[in-house]
């Protein structure tokens, strides 16, 4: 996992509720064996028509907005495990997704690709909904150190983040780099837990 | 000091380590993998030159994408070809079980897991796919993870968690004629709303669960992640042992007997306290059926389309898709597919309710109906008592498992702009092919669908 850099980027604003990941990335293009190339069909359904032409007004199709953040409302990411949602946002260019409320999965699927999702009140979220419509130049400032978000010429929030995977996308580590080095503890754990499903095997 | 729930005590018997900020180590007893979210974690073991770490703990089945016709012959799909074959190959490589295409144990990784003993009571089990949550109705702790997890899962047993908060959804009462268990889970999540449940694991309670079936109870928890929760659990009982004896997987003879009396100390406390509480009646559930793109947008089937959120533009959006419109009655819409499947309802108890209902008729003509066995054992069951018979003299097409028209990632689509009435567990835009629209239902309701061209409601029919 790559290291998570502190930005400041333009955002690309997505007004809808209960994003759910068959829209992030449709089934029909989960059919790969590596991680890469997902941003090709990032929200695909929403962003071409059958034929494979743009659709114009789809804001990933719109040039006026740009930028590394995606603004989304709430209960994003809700529905299939698939962490292709994570690799479809992270390959197109996004490297934070603001809404005022995550689905588990994909919330713990994103950090462990170095995509931080950050919850917001929804004051804020429609303050950014409402600040880029009226500027779509708008500029909004993440420190992941500080867990603060800044909106340009207005507000901040503070975010909550577990200490645990801010040090992870600190310094780019996966979790397997730590689960690796608890064989030990695992091993011993083996050898005292009730494990009455090995009996059948 | 308050007493311990059923996920209390499964948890901390899990709890390998504490890490800083409330993170801990998980230890995951039974990993079960398919195609589609397996082959990148196996990519990523061999790029870090790592071994599966207990192989003996996982069990593989392709699932997701594979034809449910002519499963003999080769995938014609290539991409779907490359990933079965991968999955294959990696079995191979790495000494894991597979039950592939045409094996007698194949199916859809929720169904083959409880019928061949695998999933068992006090349990934690994880898979790549977030309808895990069905294992739960053993009183184990089951969840969906995403495919770095997988590998984490592979290259150590465990995974890095924080523990959930804790629900309890009661049910209390008896359900009227024509009301299942797939009704009960949509009027949960029709109360709770898609998100009512994220950040919670929920045990279901009360006498109407008591006296669900295990196929019945792996419905409802199958459905848990539909609501946003991670997992749902029911408290093991006489109905939990008698369907786990005797399984492939289970313990045997004196093993079993160990097991069953460690089983009965799981149930959740008297006094045990949950975060959150909510209770209904039985008698209060209608037949459902969902009119949105959630499975929260779910109402009575002889109801009206709500009208209080009307003026929100996600919900105008998800109206517009689904050509509706707020106040609208759902009876009498016509419909031009059914789809009976899914690791919600493809079980023989499912089949033979629909069978049941269908026997001695026909279906709409301008209905296509489509029966997807949850796994080779409940297709061999099915055929072993004539329910095959009955439901193609019906006009049903019976195919070979797998999760075919739910996701629509092999050839099983409706089409773009149909409405199809579904026994799966998501309405989500496109989910059943591009333009699709679906409507949630039981296998009864999307039975009489079938048979009379329409959305009706069921007690008015047996």
């Amino acid at each position: 996992m790559e290291k998570f850099e502190n930005m400041t980027s333009r955002v690309v604003p997505l007004p809808i509720e209960d994003v759910d990941t068959d829209q992030i990335i449709p089934a029909r293009f989960l059919k790969a064996v590596t991680r890469e190339g997902f941003g090709e069909n990032l929200f695909r359904d929403w962003r071409y028509l059958s034929n494979g032409n743009p659709i114009p007004d789809f804001v990933l199709n719109d040039s006026t907005y740009a930028g590394k953040i995606l603004v989304a409302g709430r209960n994003f990411g809700c529905g299939s495990s698939r962490e292709h949602a994570a690799w479809a946002l992270y390959d197109f260019g996004f490297r934070v997704v603001v809404s005022s409320f995550f689905a588990d999965i994909f919330r713990g699927n994103a950090l462990n690709n170095g995509l931080l999702p950050i919850q917001v009140s929804e004051a804020f979220l429609q303050e950014i909904f409402r600040a880029v419509e009226d500027d779509p130049s708008v500029e909004i400032e993440v420190d992941l150190e500080a867990q603060i978000i800044s909106l340009q010429g207005a507000g901040q929030e503070r975010f909550e983040i577990d200490p645990y995977k801010k040090m992870c996308l600190q310094n780019g580590y996966d979790d397997i780099d730590y689960l690796l080095s608890q064989k030990e503890k695992i091993e011993a754990f083996e050898k005292k837990a009730p494990r009455y499903f090995m009996m059948g095997l | 000091m308050a007493g311990k729930t059923l996920f209390d005590k499964v948890w901390d018997a899990h709890v390998v380590s504490q890490v800083d900020g409330g993170t801990q180590v998980l230890y995951i007893d039974r990993h079960l993998i398919h195609e589609v979210t397996s082959p990148q974690a196996f990519g990523g073991l061999e790029k870090r030159g790592l071994q599966l770490f207990r192989p003996k703990q996982m069990v593989a089945t392709p699932d997701h994408n594979v034809p449910t016709i002519n499963q003999h012959l080769p995938i014609e799909d290539e991409l779907s070809r490359t990933q079965v074959e991968t999955l294959e190959a990696n079995c191979e490589k790495f000494g894991v079980e597979l039950y592939g295409l045409g094996h007698p144990f194949q199916g859809i990784v929720h169904v083959i897991g409880p019928e061949l003993g695998l999933t068992q009571p006090g349990m934690t089990m994880v898979c790549g796919d977030s309808h895990t949550s069905t294992h739960g109705a053993f009183g184990a702790i089951a969840f969906g993870i995403g495919t770095s997890q997988v590998e984490q899962v592979m290259a150590t047993q465990c995974l890095l968690q924080n523990k959930p908060k804790s629900m309890r959804i009661t049910i209390d009462g008896a359900l009227q004629q024509g009301v299942t268990a797939k009704d009960i889970i949509l009027y949960i999540i029709s109360k709770l709303t898609a998100s009512g449940g994220t950040g919670y694991f929920v045990e279901y309670a009360g006498s109407a669960i008591r006296k669900l079936s295990m196929e019945e109870r792996m419905t409802i928890c199958n459905m848990s992640i539909e609501m946003g929760a991670r997992g749902g659990i029911i408290a093991p009982d006489e109905t939990t042992f008698q369907y786990v004896e005797g399984r492939k997987f289970s313990p045997k003879g004196k093993d079993f007997e160990a097991a069953k009396a460690y089983w009965s100390s799981l149930p959740s406390d008297p006094d045990a306290v949950f975060d959150k509480e909510y209770t209904y009646k039985a008698e209060e559930i209608q037949p459902m059926i969902t009119y949105g793109t959630n499975p929260g947008m779910g109402m009575a089937v002889s109801g009206n389309i709500p009208t209080s959120e009307a003026n929100t533009d996600s919900f105008k959006k998800s109206l517009d898709y689904m050509g509706l419109e707020a106040g609208q009655a759902m009876l009498g819409k016509e419909i031009s597919y059914v789809f009976i499947g899914s690791c919600t309802n493809s079980r023989i108890e499912d089949l033979r309710a629909v069978a049941e209902f269908v026997s001695g008729k026909k279906k709409a003509d301008h209905v296509t109906a489509l029966v997807v066995p949850g796994s080779k054992q409940v297709e061999s069951q099915a055929k072993a008592e004539g329910l095959d018979r009955i439901l193609e003299s019906a006009g049903f097409h019976l195919r070979e498992p797998g999760c075919s028209a739910c996701l629509g990632m092999n050839e099983d689509k409706v089409p773009k702009g149909e409405y199809c009435v579904s026994t799966s567990n998501r309405n989500f835009e496109g989910r059943q092919g591009p333009g699709s629209r679906t409507i949630l239902a039981s296998p009864i309701t999307a039975a009489a669908a079938a048979i009379h061209g329409k959305i009706v409601d069921v007690r008015e029919l047996i």
